[in-house]
């Protein structure tokens, strides 16, 4: 007999496109459920995965229906991934909008990249893993990942950080807390390392 | 600093069923080279940083077979994946995001309509809009015989360059270092930057063409057209301020792998993903 997949949850709350990353968790051989109503959420079986490209103020806006659902599974301790605007919206706030207030999962805030380099943050950068012990990170060392973004997460506490990549300055790639992981770069495009990642996180 | 990255260009032909790669030299002639998703996944596993689909049919009617070209595609390929040939609207681009692309590349409409350029990098953001240009050297006798081009000093002597649309089947009369600013003030996120006199010769990009674009904008810059050796890949990284290299026959032809160019490019100190 078949062992029983894995199941994941992604979040489709309107933010960009999800079609990448349901494609490499089905690679990957999970179950995926994409779920665009809170309500089809199973807790008890699925880990919850909040993709999404754009501005933050939109994330917030439009994650709000599910942000109950979303609390009760960290508090159930449910592996919850959050990738790129999903990263961000775990903090406080964001200087991209003062209106929209972040989940605060995380202490911290989201700052634009303050480099000299052009904003923004596009291609494949190299990872500095600066926490060990992370499972997200089992076996990935100094992988190349790919990024697409201007801002990024400054947590209060800094052992929240897992991973950063140089841009001119350092950028927080990566963070952990308790079962609350995210990566601001695109594992579901970032080969190898990507997948490894994202297989990773099934195994939690 | 980002990786500079090499990028396997799969030209498709989508008059046949369900799509094959073909390989055109200077733009013509036809040679046929694979089964599109199949090379996009190989070249995956080999370490490509990007896939380039060009759909040089580019008819309407081809539409699905593109879409579902690249739904097979991103089953199994997971790095970023651009697709060109026939988009003429936002619409079109969005059936293409749908199916799974990351960007589009768009040539022929942004000339006849530069504002789609605006719309998509709208509507997609920046980073998922590369403008293609296919730039064709024009030769004049001195800088004043087109005074309103751009007129660059070349070893064959100055020229200005000329964008073509329709794959290279009708010039404009635009000037090609011109538009590749204004495609940058209007939102793109990157040049796709073809030399048609280089474009199947394997003679080496025109790295003329490539330097003076690429020193004028802020956004990336791919070269293509022309690259038969590892050198011509050294150069245009080295030579000019490209950020990315395309090719298509040296890895269709299995001239070279594309581990093969990323380790001849780290020994030399070249910064690409490789691993």
């Amino acid at each position: 007999m078949e062992e029983p997949k894995i199941r994941v949850a992604i979040v489709n709350y309107g933010m960009g496109n999800i079609r990448s990353v349901y494609n490499a968790f089905k690679y990957l051989k999970a179950e995926v459920n994409v779920v665009d109503d809170p309500l089809k959420l199973n807790l008890e079986k699925e880990k919850i995965v909040i993709p999404g490209v754009g501005a933050f103020e939109d994330g917030i806006k439009n994650i709000q229906p599910f942000i109950s659902k979303i609390m009760e599974a960290i508090s159930l301790g449910k592996p919850i991934l959050g990738i790129c605007i999903g990263l961000q919206m775990f903090f406080e706030e964001s200087e991209e909008s003062t209106k929209a207030k972040g989940l605060g999962l995380i202490k911290g805030r989201v700052v634009k990249i303050r480099t000299n380099l052009k904003l923004p943050h596009i291609g494949w950068n190299k990872l500095k893993i600066v926490k060990d012990g992370c499972p997200l990170f089992k076996e990935v060392k100094d992988g190349y990942v790919y990024f697409v973004h201007s801002y990024h997460a400054l947590p209060a506490e800094e052992d929240v950080i897992v991973a950063t990549t140089e841009y001119g300055c350092e950028v927080t790639a990566a963070v952990w807390k308790n079962n609350v992981y995210g990566v601001q770069f695109h594992p579901e495009k970032s080969g190898r390392t990507g997948l490894k990642i994202l297989k990773n996180f099934l195994e939690l | 600093m980002v990786c500079k990255r090499i990028i396997p260009c799969l030209d498709c032909d989508l008059a046949v069923p369900e799509g094959r790669v073909v390989k055109g030299i200077e733009f013509k002639q036809i040679r046929y080279a694979g089964v599109p998703w199949e090379l996009a996944k190989k070249y995956y596993e080999d370490g490509a940083d990007e896939i380039v689909f060009l759909d040089i049919t580019a008819s309407h009617e081809r539409r699905e077979t593109m879409v579902h070209i690249i739904e097979k595609t991103a089953e199994n390929v997971f790095v970023p994946l651009t697709v060109g040939g026939g988009i003429r609207t936002v619409e079109d681009a969005k059936k293409v995001f749908n199916a799974g692309a990351d960007k589009v590349s768009i040539n022929t409409a942004a000339i006849q309509n530069p504002n789609l350029v605006n719309q998509i990098a709208k509507y997609f953001g920046s980073q998922a809009c590369v403008v293609a240009i296919d730039a064709k050297r024009r030769y004049v006798k001195s800088p004043d015989e087109a005074k309103d081009k751009i007129v660059v000093k070349t070893p064959e002597g100055y020229c200005w360059f000329e964008c073509s649309i329709y794959g290279g089947r009708k010039f404009t009369g635009v000037d090609a270092i011109k538009w590749a600013m204004e495609v940058e003030e209007r939102g793109a996120g990157e040049i796709l930057l073809t030399s048609m006199d280089r474009d199947g010769t394997v003679e080496g990009y025109d790295l003329v063409l490539t330097d003076e674009v690429s020193r004028r904008v802020n956004i990336p810059v791919i070269a293509s057209g022309g690259c038969g050796n590892l050198e011509h890949i050294y150069e245009v990284f080295t030579k000019t301020q490209a950020m990315a290299a395309l090719a298509a026959s040296i890895f269709h032809y299995g001239t070279y792998s594309i581990r093969e160019v990323k380790e001849y490019l780290v020994e030399r100190g070249v910064k690409v993903r490789l691993e």
